[in-house]
């Protein structure tokens, strides 16, 4: 078999170079995409090439930002300009090959293994899309090409922006082996800090380090970056429209003023849940395990999670136990910031269900019917035409719309 | 600076999209005499990416972009 050519695009600074495309008068000034403050979401989610001299950093709050850069011109996002330009770099991709998988709205790999024929090397390719994107959308990607998709992602992150790098069987060493282990995809500070332990701090040093001692301090997750440090990765780039089946749906929000006591919590979670339920039901599922996670004042955060007696879809009962598992797991030591709620082990709603012997099945069909007739009302005549009198306590926590506002999905490497 | 404008067009029956006269906002309307080249483009001047049409209207060559269902052109102000 042929090597794999795998290459892998990344919009520069995604975000930030939309909105400077839009607005030619801050072009030139350091840009930053926010957050809005007043809410409290204010961090920095994306910056341009001047911004990032300033050493600003994707993550940080507004005022950390401004500090180091004080004349740091700070925009709001436009989601949906985001997701236009995600799409039409697509376009652009499938034009070269019909195997793209994305990876968020910025990145995706593609293989083109099978195009070189019709369009040359990777490096030419790579070199194409890179030109037409900058032509046709205004904005800058860089390309890794390599012989797999780990390689291909540590290449578009070399040299950056509006650039191409190649990673061969030849100078992989040269090239990767000197990187920071934390360069490496799943390498976050967690395991960083393991490795340091070990004496590991290049990509290089995992690679050489033997394979018996990764496995025994990370388990599997050791084989994996063997594997990835060694370009043995050969997983391979997802095909065209090709739907991963969903695995779990969650919401979670950072609020506008902390969370001090369970009432707060209920209005939230209450909200989130209406969400998450919702569009559980719209897709035609059933879930087996509620999971929320919570993050206090000082960003300290944990996750929780509990099997429920039966899968179920009904707002009512997952929100019940998912204030029982926050009940269970915290006592407010600190004030919230942020929560969420997820469910998993999702079925589809036609699966045999067994019904509770004890339980009375009959609320419960009233409750599921309670819940179609409301889905029917929000779909007709919007989000807030009708909620439990809860939420009308505090319109500041519950007045936000997680099902709609919130459409671009997180996803993983593994899949 | 991007400016929105009105254009009067004509599917065929392919199903391309050409532009046969601007409606400038101001009122004045121009016929476009022949369009020279059709190709996505981004306009840095303007702000904007779509369907680039470059056309010549009066002896002058210009360009007009299609974005999301919406005529731009770049207006010298």
């Amino acid at each position: 078999m042929s090597e794999r050519v795998i290459l892998h695009s990344d919009c520069n600074g995604f975000y930030a170079s939309v909105e400077c495309l839009h607005n030619p008068k801050i072009r030139n000034k350091p840009v930053a995409v926010s957050g809005d403050a007043e809410n409290r979401h204010g961090i920095i989610l994306a910056k341009n090439e001047l911004a990032k001299k300033y050493h600003v950093k994707t993550g940080e709050a507004i005022w950390q930002a401004k500090q180091k850069c004080p004349e740091l011109v700070t925009v709001p996002p436009h989601f949906d300009l985001y997701k236009r330009f995600s799409r039409l770099c697509k376009e652009i991709y499938f034009d070269y090959t019909d195997r793209v998988e994305s990876f968020g709205l910025d990145e995706a790999w593609l293989d083109v293994t099978g195009s070189s024929l019709l369009f040359g090397s990777g490096y030419e390719i790579a070199q194409k899309i890179r030109k037409r994107i900058k032509y046709e959308l205004g904005i800058t990607v860089s390309i890794g090409v390599s012989f797999n998709k780990i390689f291909a992602k540590l290449g578009s992150d070399y040299k950056k922006p509006d650039a191409v790098t190649v990673i061969s069987r030849e100078n992989f060493k040269d090239i990767v082996w000197e990187l920071d282990c934390g360069d490496l995809l799943y390498v976050g500070s967690a395991t960083k800090k393991r490795l340091r332990t070990l004496g590991i701090y290049t990509i290089g040093d995992i690679a050489k380090c033997p394979i018996e001692i990764l496995r025994k301090h990370f388990g599997k997750h050791g084989d994996m970056l063997y594997a990835f440090a060694n370009g043995c990765d050969v997983s391979p780039v997802a095909k065209l429209d090709l739907h991963e089946p969903v695995k779990s749906i969650g919401n979670s929000t950072t609020t506008p003023r902390d969370l001090v006591d369970f009432q707060d919590v209920k209005t939230v979670m209450c909200v989130l849940c209406d969400s998450v339920c919702r569009r559980m039901r719209e897709q035609g599922f059933i879930a087996g395990t509620v999971s929320i996670n919570v993050r206090d004042n000082t960003l300290q955060c944990f996750s929780r999670q509990r099997k429920l007696e039966s899968a179920t879809s009904v707002t009512d009962e997952i929100l019940k136990a998912a204030l029982k598992l926050f009940r269970d797991n915290y006592s407010f030591q600190k004030p919230l910031r942020s929560v969420g709620i997820s469910v998993c082990d999702l079925l589809p709603e036609s699966s045999p269900r067994q019904t509770d012997l004890f339980g009375n099945e009959k609320i419960r069909q009233r409750q599921e019917s309670l819940d179609s007739a409301l889905d029917r009302l929000k779909n007709r005549f919007g989000n807030y035409s009708i909620f439990p009198a809860l939420l009308l306590q505090d319109k500041g926590l519950s007045h936000f719309n997680p099902k709609d506002e919130h459409t671009i999905h997180p996803v993983s490497f593994f899949r | 600076m991007k400016q929105y404008i009105g254009v009067t067009a004509k599917f065929d029956s392919d199903g391309n999209l050409l532009p046969l006269a601007v409606h400038w906002q101001d009122g004045r309307t121009f016929e476009i005499d022949r369009v020279l080249d059709v190709r996505f483009a981004s306009s840095l001047k303007a702000g904007g990416a779509g369907l680039r049409y470059r056309c010549r209207i009066k002896n002058k060559e210009r360009y007009i972009f299609f974005e999301e269902n919406r005529w731009f052109v770049d207006a010298r102000d």
